[in-house]
Order: C-alpha cells, then structure tokens, then sequence
C-alpha cells in the first residue's frame, strides 16, 4: 500500500483548474494502489485547502505563508519534498504548467527518484505506468515508473476532474526553511484575463493565411465568443505577428483543448504534432488540399476573411440563446 | 565569465518520426540529428555573454552517443571554445542519471553560470537543468526568455500562464533556455574550420540505470478522417450545428 499526494497550484491564493484535474489523477491512481489521495495547496497566508474532499482528497496539507504568494521555486521545492518525505507515498502529481515544470524535477532531484513529466494518463498496472507523448506527440511512450517514489507531471486537460467525496481533513503543515537561491520578485501580467493556450480548453489558432499581424483581431474575436485563447502558427511567430507564448507546436506548446481551430495554417508536421490530442479539431483554409483537412474533424474551404466574422457572429448567437 | 552549455543531439524538428524494431525506440535511419533548437538559444546568450564581458571561455558539455562529437562541434563552429563529450552508448528516459552525470562534470569547473535550452525537442523532459542546478544547489531560472547579468548577479524572465515571472539570483547559477531569449547565429565557413581544431575532450558518462522502464514506444492513434462541411461563409451555420449537435463541444 502507498498513498498518493497531489501538489496543486493556486494563483492569487485561488487554485487553478488544473489542480482538480491533478487531484482527480491522484484519486483514480490511489484507489488502483489501495492507497489514499492526499493533496499539498502551498501559498499565501489565508489559501484554502477547504473543498478539495469533493474531488476526493482523504487528508489536505496547507503550506501558508506570505512570502509563498509568488512561485518561489527553493521554498515550494522544499516545502513539498519535506510533506513527501515525511508520509508513505508511491507517487506525487503535479501539473505540467510553467510552475509544475520547475518544480516536478527540483522535487525529483532532492528525493533522487524517478521523474516523467508532461503525462497524459496515469495507471496502476502492477507498477505506475504513464502514457507520455515524446517528439511534440510524433510518438508516445508507455513507461513503467520503478521509482519509489515516482513524480509525474500531467498535462493540463488531460484528465477531466470528476467529484468523490472524502474526508479532505485539512491539517497545516510548516513551511520549509532553508536558503532561497533564487526569488521571484514579481508577476508581470500583461493581460490578465487572458487564457493561456495550453490550459484553455478552446484554443483558436491563426496561421500565415491571416496575411499580417493586424488581422488577428479576427481571431481575437472568434476566441472572445468562444472563450478560448488565442494560439499561433510558428510561421507567425517567427514573422514577429504574435508572441511565442501563444506558439502551438513542436517548438511551442502542446495542447489537448476539447475544441481546437485552425484558421489559415496549413498544418505543418510540427503544429500538426501540437494538436494531435485535441478532442475536436476545426480547419478553416482556402486550399483544399492543405494537409490541416488530414486531422480536422470538420473543415470549411474558403476565404477566411468572409467565414471567421460569420464564424463569430454564429457563435455569439448561439451562445446568448 | 565562465560559462558552460549543455546540449543535446536530437531528431530535427521536421523529421517524419518511425518507430524502430524492437519497438521500445525511433528508428533513426534516414532522420537528421542536429543540435536541439533549445540549445542554441543557451549557445547564442553564453557567447553574448562572454563578448560583451570582453573575455572568459564557453564549454559545451554533452551527454549522448560517440556521434554527439558533430552536435559539440555544431556550438564550436557558432563560437564556443571547447566541448566535453560524457559519451553514453545508451542515454535513458530517466532524467536524473542524465542530470547525476553532469553535475559531476560541472561541480568543480569553476563556472559562473551554466546554461541549457529549456527542453530538449526529444524527450520533452524539461527537467535536467533545474535537476542540474538542484544537485550543485544552485539558484535557477527555468525557461529563461530574457536574460541580465551585471556584477555578480542575475536576473531573468520566464513565461507562466497570462505573466511573466521575474526572477533574481546571484551567481554562480543555472538558467535554462526558452525560444525568444535571443536569436541564434549561424555557424559562418569560417567557424566551422576552426571548430575542427577545437578542443574536444571524450570521457566515459557512467550512467545509472534510471527508474524507468520502456514498456512501448507506438505512433499516436491516427485521428480519423474528418469532413468538409461546405465552402465558404455559407458553410458556418452547418459548422455550428455539427459541433452543438454531433461533436456537442459548443
């Protein structure tokens, strides 16, 4: 028997979707290990661990304290390799996000234990096995972890949260010392509001068929009325058009959205290999034969220009009625 | 300024991808391998870095295959001055041993900073730097897209969810790579006649074994073939049907 431990994220001292998604993978994994699913919230004075038995957390740790507001990778690394070390766990889980791929290997390095980020799917098959995408998805591994124990990083959207109610019994834990080598001094948040590509799930991408930077107010549009974030080709990227953040593809992100549109990219191996886990891909270009047609489940041929404000305009429709 | 790179030999990014025999790797005839995209991002800003100090020395460092001599010398011809190669006949999926290897060789280098691309477009590990600077408790910035160095301190930029992280350290430190940190020069002729004569030191890796185990490499699932709904704006009131009523994704 081990039990399993989630380490969830939290953004302004409220946790981000993802980490019921995380928690969800640690309850599915525990209850194949005959384990209990614990989970780590580390942040500011005041954060909550309170809710986190819906999704099935037995025992919640809280780390809080003020100079843990911002990702502070020394403390949260330490923080959480003290709460691992201090319990019998098989497996910690964390998300795959910016935070998630810092910490899983400093968590990893000072356990000296098996690492395997950025999974898709987390099973208990005499051993954790994981399904991990490799070559921007050109190809999947199915790894047996024989650490003990392992970490794991899972893909955003990868696991739908699903509720099973527990204990979720909330007990404060200390917060690590030791030296802070690194600090993280601010967040510039350019936008706020705005949706990251790799954990939203409708992504609406533009391509080189959008013809210059000043046109992906459409896209803007198109992603507004769909709630989505707003992705981009590697060609525009690299034309300087938009920000590298915004990159789908073997060179930028991943993404597993439920709702995926290309709107003039022609699909390119490397974006193709970026999306291949998208649940529902939309292709609108004006060449038939553009190899984006391949993977879409539903294509439009045709003049972007006219379909994307109609696209919207439906959209919105729909949406208000 | 001392700096040390680390890089990686991986498939390039536009190679088609084929499962090999035994099942459990690619088979890498036909694939082109070159020096991971990420890499060169860590190449361009440790030579950045030592031009504008006016002096120091730039070391490439790898783990990989006797054939990662090419790769090392890709980073001499773009202008670093020596390389190590730890040469593994094998390197596994576990970053750790990887990390454990490369630690040893940096520990007692005397470098002031050591840098690597934020991910190698292989493995897709993002782990082995920081692993790195965790080992030699090191500060580290991970996924670095803007880089400062000024009197014995650091301080980077790192993309997060709608942010950027601003983060401060003092040197010696580990920064990893991300694509937008800088734009890589091409090797010129003339670089990559004096990378021959280069220093470029062979030594045994002494890999651990790891703790993970190859159960099977495939190909993704091929999605199935889509449709074409129409042509044209005409065509957007069937879209929207299709994803409300048959996809149910709106």
């Amino acid at each position: 028997m081990a039990n399993v431990i989630a380490v969830l994220e939290q953004r302004d001292g409220t946790l981000k979707r993802v980490s019921r998604e995380v928690l969800t993978a640690a309850r599915t994994l525990a209850d194949a290990m005959d384990g209990e699913a614990h989970a780590l919230v580390i942040g500011p004075s005041g954060v909550s661990g309170d809710g986190l038995g819906e999704y099935g957390a037995d025992k919640v740790f809280v780390a809080a304290d003020d100079a843990l507001a911002l990702y502070q990778s020394d403390l949260y690394a330490a923080t959480t390799a003290d709460v691992v070390q201090g319990g019998d766990y098989g497996v910690v889980i964390l998300a795959a996000t910016a935070m998630g791929k810092d910490l899983a290997p400093r968590v990893a390095a000072r356990l000296g234990c098996t690492l395997a980020t950025d999974v898709t799917a987390i099973q208990y098959d005499g051993g954790v096995v994981v399904t991990r995408p490799v070559y921007a998805g050109k190809a999947v591994y199915r790894l047996k972890l024989t650490g003990a124990p392992s970490v794991v990083s899972l893909r955003p959207n990868a696991v739908a949260p699903e509720q099973n109610a527990k204990a979720g019994a909330v007990e404060a834990t200390s917060v690590a010392g030791g030296p802070a080598r690194a600090t993280t001094v601010e967040v510039k948040q350019p936008d706020r509001a705005a949706l990251d590509v790799a954990e939203a799930s409708v992504v609406v991408s533009g391509g080189r068929g959008l013809k210059g930077a000043e046109h992906f107010k459409l896209i803007e549009d198109l992603a507004a009325a769909v709630g989505g974030a707003v992705g981009a080709s590697r060609a525009v990227v690299d034309a300087g058009w938009r920000s590298h953040a915004e990159q789908v593809g073997q060179t930028g992100k991943t993404v597993s959205p439920s709702l995926y549109f290309a709107v003039g990219i022609s699909g390119a191996i490397q974006h193709l290999a970026g999306i291949r886990t998208a649940k529902v891909i939309v292709a609108i270009n004006k060449d038939p034969d553009a190899p984006i047609f391949k993977v879409a489940d539903y294509g439009i041929v045709g003049d972007l220009f006219e379909i994307v404000p109609r696209l919207t305009e439906e959209i919105k429709k729909v949406k208000e009625g | 300024m001392k700096i040390a790179v680390c890089v990686k030999r991986v498939p390039d990014s536009e190679a088609r991808i084929k499962i090999g025999a035994d099942k459990t790797s690619i088979d890498e005839s036909g694939v082109k391998l070159v020096l991971n995209p990420y890499d060169e991002y860590a190449v361009e800003e440790a030579l950045k870095l030592k031009e504008a100090a006016g002096s120091g020395e730039v070391v490439i460092v790898s783990v990989g295959s006797e054939a990662a001599q090419e790769t090392i010398r890709t980073a001499l011809a773009m202008g670093a001055d020596r390389g190590v190669l730890l040469e593994a006949d094998a390197v596994g999926l576990d970053p750790l041993p990887v990390a454990r290897a490369l630690a040893t060789e940096l520990k007692d280098g005397g470098y002031d900073l050591i840098l690597f691309g934020k991910i190698a477009s292989d493995d897709y590990s993002h782990a082995v730097g920081v692993m790195v600077a965790e080992l030699l408790g090191l500060p580290c910035a991970s996924a670095a897209i803007k880089l400062e160095i000024a009197d014995g301190k650091g301080r980077a930029e790192r993309e997060i969810e709608g942010g950027v992280e601003v983060v401060e350290f003092a040197l010696p430190a580990v920064v990893t790579a991300d694509k937008g940190l800088n734009e890589p020069r091409y090797p010129a002729l003339r670089g990559i006649m004096m990378a021959k004569k280069k220093p470029l030191e062979v030594k045994d890796a002494a890999l651990d074994a790891g703790g993970v185990e190859i159960l099977q490499l495939t190909l993704p699932a091929e999605r199935k073939e889509g449709r074409i709904v129409g042509e044209g704006a005409d065509a957007v009131p069937a879209l929207v049907d299709a994803l409300r009523n048959e996809a149910k994704v709106l």
